[in-house]
Order: structure tokens, then sequence, then C-alpha cells
């Protein structure tokens, strides 16, 4: 069962309408918002919410004040500049808690706390394509590669239970915690990028990073017309570096169309734009079944069946 | 007066403010850009880099011979980068967060610090007058607020922290590296586009950082597309619109040249210069309130 990523390095570059658009064209995927921060993909499948369960990652540190004697260690060993000393007493600020316990084990007076922290909800819904995994990580929550792996594992079980034979995923921008958390086990990344500097600086980073962890890829350049010239240099780019050049895409106004109306842009409009899409997913699918079914054994592996 | 551009959603045009706000500024300024996972403002303000670093993180480096496998180093360890497997001592350096537990409390000093690269934190001119910092993560890496940090060290080491303003380019995104990003501001400049992607992360960036109790005002860039519902929000937050830059195909253009904006039209040369002064106007605005409030 292939699992296909769509991830961009750089955001807004259409991931997400992407995804929705191929969600569409795949009809039996199970569908995967990985971009826990800022998930968007919910806006256009308007999924049916069936199962709501609370995300617990890692702790934090609070100073019980009555216990405190502000010996001032707990200041002193914190690694992060989380404590703070306001003329009220010592304070951990939970935006900058690590949640490393160090304050915890070295305070003579026991006086710290280390409740669990609740980061945010997961959730299983239904949508107009299928079944779909998402979440929401608290405003300001820790960016928890944990979620992200949490999600890929309900994916996989929701697509066995269901005779599924895809897994589709909408991953979040830049190449940090969140995004490498979602490479692992992955057959095929789409890489969607544009003809601006940024992105094809953005393209080459998460390419390498793609390459660092063994997945195939394929690119697509979006808003291709902005710059044709650009665009010819990432196709001979893509050739350089052995990945497959997929499909070049026109800016089309009819994508936040569509998203206005809460559209994919395959539902909003047939033609044009769609039908290069609709070819892309094609080829996308025959790439990431390759991989599944030839080299499953050498790759990472998963963390479930 | 220190200034964050950040948004929820990427590609709303972070970089592009951050760059023409530094171009047209009339005071002693420094661009820096902390979206270190995909660092763009080098490539628009195009700086002369003059020094360069590797940025490192504390590890633990076990000495095996002086280990008893008492575990309180696995115990104690947060994030599994450490753990003692019967008579085996195992280190995960790409796991550790540097927290610096394990060497403090190991009983036989058999841990000892070593280090792990972050990336890279460079430092330069652009234009002659714009004081340029910024951080590059190493590919691999899954931490960029270590990195961050290094950057902020950085500019607190040159006289651009004490004689000039500083404006930051964010991550997008409204958690810990967002958040990281802006804690050291003194204003955050959110930058939104009015579709219905853009609004959704915008109120989420919004939720995010008002804990933090710093002044926000937003820019709408691609004005024109999409719905009114980031206007509406903004005007029930009372949260100040300082410009609106439409949707137009040929600052596309500019911008997939390489170009500032500010620089290439003489038209977004005027808007930038008014956002400047809004934003200082804002800023003003906002201390005598917090003043007033206080007395």
């Amino acid at each position: 069962m292939p699992e296909i990523i769509v991830i961009s390095g750089k955001g807004g570059t259409g991931k997400t309408s992407l995804t929705a658009a191929f969600a569409h064209m795949a009809g039996d995927a199970v569908i995967c918002d990985l971009d826990v921060d800022a998930p968007d993909l919910h806006l256009i499948l308007q999924p049916e919410i069936k199962v709501r369960e609370d995300f617990y990652s890692g702790h934090e540190a609070v100073i019980d004040a009555r216990a405190c004697t502000a010996c001032g260690l707990c200041a002193e060993m914190c690694r992060f500049g989380a404590v703070s000393n306001p003329p009220a007493g010592y304070r951990i600020d939970p935006l900058k808690c690590e949640g490393c316990k160090v304050c915890v084990q070295f305070c003579p007076a026991g006086a710290i706390q280390f409740p669990d922290r609740h980061c945010g909800e997961w959730f299983i819904s239904e949508t107009r394509f299928g079944p779909m995994v998402h979440a929401q990580l608290f405003p300001g929550a820790e960016n928890s590669g944990r979620l992200v792996a949490l999600l890929r594992q309900k994916a996989r079980e929701l697509a066995q239970e269901s005779g599924r034979s895809l897994i589709l995923s909408d991953g979040a921008p830049g190449i940090g915690c969140p995004v490498i958390s979602s490479l692992s086990g992955t057959d095929f990344a789409v890489l969607v990028t544009e003809p601006t500097p940024s992105g094809r600086h953005d393209l080459e980073r998460v390419a390498d990073l793609c390459r660092h962890f063994k997945i195939p890829t394929g690119v697509i350049v979006n808003k291709a017309d902005l710059n044709p010239e650009n665009t010819q240099d990432i196709q001979r780019w893509c050739d350089a570096a052995r990945t497959e050049f997929l499909a070049a895409l026109p800016y089309d106004p009819a994508v936040t169309e569509a998203m206005v109306q809460r559209l994919t842009v395959t539902e909003f409009s047939a033609d044009g734009l769609s039908m290069d899409i609709r070819r892309s997913w094609r080829r996308i699918v025959e790439l990431g079944n390759h991989k599944a079914t030839s080299s499953k054994a050498t790759d990472m592996p998963k963390s479930s069946a | 007066m220190i200034v964050a551009v950040a948004s929820g959603k990427g590609g709303t045009g972070k970089t592009t403010v951050a760059a023409s706000l530094a171009w047209v500024w009339d005071r002693p300024v420094a661009a820096v850009d902390l979206d270190v996972e995909e660092p763009n403002l080098h490539l628009f303000l195009k700086p002369d880099i003059i020094g360069r670093e590797t940025a490192v993180m504390e590890v633990p480096v076990a000495d095996e011979s002086k280990c008893t496998y008492c575990r309180a180093c696995a115990d104690l360890c947060q994030f599994k980068a450490i753990s003692v497997l019967g008579s085996v001592l195992l280190t995960f350096p790409e796991m550790c967060h540097g927290c610096g537990g394990c060497l403090a409390v190991c009983p036989e000093k058999a841990l000892s610090p070593g280090s792990r690269e972050l990336g890279e934190v460079a430092w330069g001119t652009a234009a002659g007058r714009i004081g340029f910092f910024m951080g590059r993560l190493r590919v691999g890496e899954a931490m960029s607020p270590p990195l961050m940090r290094a950057v902020i060290a950085k500019i607190a080491q040159s006289p651009h922290a004490t004689a000039g303003d500083v404006i930051i380019d964010a991550p997008p995104g409204t958690s810990c590296p967002a958040i990281n990003a802006v804690l050291p501001s003194d204003l955050i400049l959110l930058v939104t586009e009015p579709t219905p992607f853009g609004f959704h992360d915008f109120q989420l960036a919004h939720a995010a950082f008002a804990p933090l109790g710093k002044p926000m005002a937003a820019v709408i860039n691609r004005a024109g597309l999409g719905d009114h519902s980031v206007q509406d929000f903004c005007r029930s937050q009372q949260l100040p619109i300082l410009t609106e830059i439409p949707f137009d195909r040929r600052l596309a253009e500019a911008y997939s040249k390489g170009q500032v904006l500010a620089d290439a039209l003489p038209n977004m040369r005027t808007v930038f210069e008014e956002l400047m002064g809004s934003l200082r106007g804002w800023a003003e605005t906002s201390w005598q309130r917090k003043v007033a409030a206080h007395a």
C-alpha cells in the first residue's frame, strides 16, 4: 500500500490545494493532514468528525509557590531561559519550558510539579472522498513530531481496516521536526514548488532531506507561467538531480475561486488545470506503487505494519 | 524597535514585506532571517556575507569505562536520547534537546559535553546599509529553536543590537519555531492573504501570539483575491490593518526575479515607506496605552 506525501519546503506553493485535488482523483485513499500546526485541508474537505481524542505529549514544569524557597537553582540550571524571577517569586514560562525535567529533579525543596502537557487534539473523520485523519495543535504548543507519527499510525490502521489502497498526506512547510517525522516509511514525496528564487532554494533543501531518508521524489512547478525561464531551470535541475519532473501547472485564479467555495479545483472545473492535475496524479500513483512493491525491505523501517 | 514579520500560513509574503521594509527603513536597521529551516531573505536582499559560524548544541558523550549502569541518566532523559540496556550505555545525539540533565545527574561523571551541529549562522551587510543575519538549519536536523537562539545571540553581540532597529523574518506556523522567532520582538506584524486558508491560519497565529502581550498589526497581501473575512476579523479584534498590497501579477513576476518590491516598483516604495510610518505610529500608541494602563 503506497504512502504518498505532498511537501514543498516553502509555504504557500499550493500543497494543500493540490492534495485536496489528488484526494478527489484518488477516490479511495485514506487522507491525512500532517500540517498539525496550521492545517488547512479540512477547509476544503469539510470532514465530519467521528472520533475526537486529546493529544498529550511530554510534560511541563510548574513551580509550587508555597513550597519554593527561592534558592534560584532552577533558574541557574535551566538551559532554555524558562525560569524568571519577577517580584512575585520564581515562575516557569510554559512557552519556553522544554519539558526536560532538570529543574524538577534538582529542586532541593521538591517544589516543582511536572504534569502532562495537553498539546492538542486529533480526529478521525469522514469526507466526501473517504476517511481522513487530522489534528490541531493548540496555539503555541510544541510542534510535535510525535503527533505526526501518531496520525500516520492511525492512517495505516484505518487503511487496513477499511481496505483502502493508498495513504495520501498533506505535509508541513519547512524541513524540521514535523516534516522529518512525516517522511519515515513514505514511499513517494511530491515536491510542490514555484518558479521563484525562494521556491527553487527551498525545493533543493527539501529534496536533499528526501535523499537523506532515501525517499523517491517528483516535482510539480505551480504557477509555472509566472517565470517560464525559472521553470525551465527547475526542469533541468530535476534531470540532473534524478527526480522526475511531473508537471508545470499554470497560475489559475480557479484555485482561489474553488477554495472560497470549499471545493477542490478538480471539482470546480473539469478542464485546463484539472486535466494536468489528473495526468500528474496518475503518474504519481504509478511511481508510488512501484516504490511500495519494489524495495520496501531496504528502506526505513515502518513503525507499524 | 524590534519588528517580527510573521504569519500562520506560509507563502503569504513575510519575506517580501521584511525585505522591502528593511530596504526603505530610514534609520540604522538589521534584517534577520529566523526562518532557519527555509531561509529566503538573502535571496532578495543579496547581502555581502562577511562572517559565518557553525552553530552547535551540547550533547552527552559517554565514557563507558566509568559507567555503573545505574540508569539515572536514562530515567531523567525525557527525549529518549540516552538509554541503558543491561550493561550497555547508548546515546542518541539526534534526539537530544541539550538540557544538560544527564551530565548533572550522573554520579560517576561518566558523561561529558560533546556537540551536535545545528547549522550555520551567517552575517553581513545588504545594499551597503542594512545589517544582515541569518541561520541555515543543517538538512536532517529536526530542531530549529536552538539555532534561532544562536542567531539572536549573534545579533546581541553586534552593534546593531544597540544602535538600530531590527526586522525579523519569522518562520510560518504558530508553534514553537514561530513563537521563538517573535519572542524577542516589540511588535508583531502579521502578513496574510484574504483567502480561506490565509484567514484560517491568521486566526491561529493571532491566538498563538496574543498571550505574549505584544502589540500586533496586520498587512494584507494579494488584496482583492478571495473574500473579506480577514478584514472583518481584524475590525472585530481591533487589530489595525496597516496596509493592503493589491493582488497584481507584476508584483508576483518581480518577486519571481528575486527583486525587492520597494526597489523595483516606485509605487511599492511609497507603500512600504507609509508602512514604516504607520508601524512606528502603532508602536508609539501601543506603548503609550501600556504606560497609561500601568499608571
